[in-house]
């Protein structure tokens, strides 16, 4: 889950870490009394979740607190790849000595955060890498260990940074590094990390990622921000049809059928099962199929989540059949999944075994699930047929 | 990855008076000639029994009833309390652990994965990461099914003596 700048420096200042003395607002008038506040010249920075802000106006300076709501006025109404601005920044124009560059990120394969630490701040830490390689310090750190200040030391003073710089950089990454931990972060960098005239640090913009699985028990500061529960903070808005599937999911706590993707192709999917739903997502796609939707079925959900997800898909416009597949499950139900699918049929008013293309979910309660099928003619698969070519048996739909 | 359990593979199952544990432990139990399910553990539930299996407060106490160390858990507990449940296995010996619970936070999941490599000898397999390990249900399957090979066409709690048609 994303945050927004203003969020994003929110954090990081609650993190202890020196940041500019911005303000957020959503009106060109309260844009102004920052400005009047700040006392200086200032930048309007739009409050978009997509890139390339500078390029697209969303950056704009301004000398007086007039020029600063005029600006704002402007900002606020900019549309930005598809994006309006949820209110703008502003920030005052720093006199930077040097611009830094302080990160950590999630190494998914290591299964570690790792500490970034480069000299060459305000431009993509990916660009400096390609680059200048021996500009960017990486360390790895523990997820249960708890991290020392000296950890980030050897980051900082890998790329060469010593002196006062050095000592007055190490608290900052250390403390980024837990709050990195604490929040849950996927992904958190202050760049650019700006040092002043006056040699102090500070953060001049920030990037955070949080994990969507953590945002429960970050719901206290979540809140604290403003972020609300239904904000999905991908990146692109949710669709109608991808948030009936969360409200599907949210109809009770027991097991996941939903996590839906919309997508405009004619065969609608209900799948899943242990990274099932990819597999038979990227099967159905080589047969030729072209899915209505991506969604996740697992941990054993109950009939009336099963049967709200087939209505659900059942219902999309332009949807003629679902293909009902999940790789052998063990938990889940078989029984309880068919039930539901069924039951959605019935109550939409359509032949199970003429709207399900093909049932093929092996595993617990098989033989309960494939009698409930048999009962309403629907062609169904066990374990000897695979998930590749049930999605073919998906694809070229019943025999004739 | 190789075959890690069999049928005198010993485990007890955490969370188990949980409405899908209590199933999971009855189709270990009906799988093959019985799976080793030794124990299980709710806090706040010592002395009940599921399905004849007895249940305790902790692993600890589950280790001491049965007398010696116990090879695997399986754990069904909800993700809020999957970590700790995990932590409490490999502490007290358990050198394999199934994770049944899905949306279990990442962070969560690699210090079980941490504890258990500086552990070292215990693993885990969390569903959370089908990607990187064996999806839960193969591995939750073989753990429940000891001496089924935890192969595509054979592993699942039905079993392959269950009639099929198709």
């Amino acid at each position: 889950m994303r945050f927004f700048e203003y969020e994003a420096r929110e954090l990081v200042k609650r993190a202890g870490i020196p940041v500019t003395d911005y303000g957020f607002a959503t009106t060109a008038q309260e844009a102004r009394e920052i400005a009047v506040r700040i006392g200086e010249p200032v930048v309007i920075k739009s409050q978009v979740l997509t890139g390339g802000r500078m390029k697209a106006g969303g950056v704009q300076f301004a000398d007086t607190p007039d020029e600063a709501a005029a600006k704002a006025e402007h900002v606020l109404g900019l549309e930005i790849n598809g994006h309006m601005p949820r209110g703008v920044l502003v920030d005052p124009k720093a006199r930077v000595k040097q611009e830094y560059y302080a990160g950590v990120v999630w190494d998914g394969i290591r299964k570690q955060p790792v500490m970034l630490f480069s000299d060459m701040g305000g431009i993509d830490i990916e660009e400096v890498a390609e680059a200048h390689p021996d500009h960017v310090g990486r360390g790895h750190f523990s997820n249960i260990l708890p991290l020392s200040e000296h950890q980030a030391k050897e980051v900082i003073a890998s790329v060469g940074v010593t002196g006062r710089q050095l000592n007055r950089l190490v608290p900052i990454l250390t403390a980024l590094a837990r709050m990195f931990v604490e929040r849950d972060m996927t992904l958190a960098e202050i760049n650019p990390l700006g040092e002043l005239e006056d040699g102090s640090f500070v953060a001049l913009d920030a990037h955070m990622d949080m994990e969507n699985e953590a945002r429960p028990r970050q719901a206290a500061v979540l809140d604290e921000l403003g972020v609300g529960e239904e904000e999905t903070r991908q990146a692109r808005e949710a669709t109608e049809f991808e948030l009936a599937g969360e409200a599907v999911d949210g109809m009770d706590h027991r097991g996941v059928a939903g996590n839906v993707t919309e997508f405009d192709g004619d065969l609608g999917l209900v799948i899943g099962a242990g990274g099932g739903s990819l597999t038979l997502f990227d099967a159905v796609r080589a047969h030729g199929g072209r899915p209505a939707n991506y969604c996740e079925i697992g941990g054993n959900p109950s009939v009336r989540k099963a049967c709200g997800l087939a209505k659900l898909v059942l219902q999309k416009p332009g949807v003629d059949k679902i293909a009902v597949m999940m790789s052998i499950v063990s938990n889940t139900r078989v029984d309880i999944v068919a039930r539901g699918v069924i039951k959605a049929c019935l109550e939409l008013g359509y032949d199970p075994a003429e709207k399900i293309s093909i049932f093929r979910i092996p595993g617990a309660w098989e033989e309960e699930g494939f009698k409930i099928l048999e009962r309403y003619g629907v062609r169904y698969a066990d374990r000897s047929t695979s998930l590749h070519d049930a999605a073919r048996l998906a694809v070229e739909g019943a025999p004739a | 990855m190789s075959i890690l359990i069999d049928e005198t593979t010993t485990f007890i199952v955490q969370g188990i008076t949980g409405r899908e544990a209590v199933n999971l432990t009855r189709e270990c139990l009906d799988y093959g000639r019985g799976a080793q399910v030794v124990g299980g553990v709710t806090p706040g539930r010592k002395g009940r029994d599921v399905h004849g299996v007895p249940v305790f407060d902790t692993v600890d106490q589950a280790v001491a009833h049965h007398g010696r160390p116990i090879d695997g858990s399986v754990v069904t507990v909800p993700p809020a309390f999957t970590k700790d449940a995990v932590f409490e296995a490999i502490e007290n010996g358990v050198k394999l652990v199934v994770i049944v619970t899905e949306r279990i936070p990442r962070r969560d999941v690699a210090e079980m994965v941490e504890l258990a490599a500086l552990r070292a000898g215990a693993s885990s397999a969390p569903t959370a990461w089908a990607s990187s390990f064996p999806t839960s249900s193969r591995w939750a399957a073989s753990a429940a099914r000891p001496g089924t090979p935890p192969s595509p066409t054979r592993a699942g709690p039905s079993g392959s003596s269950r009639a099929r048609a198709a």
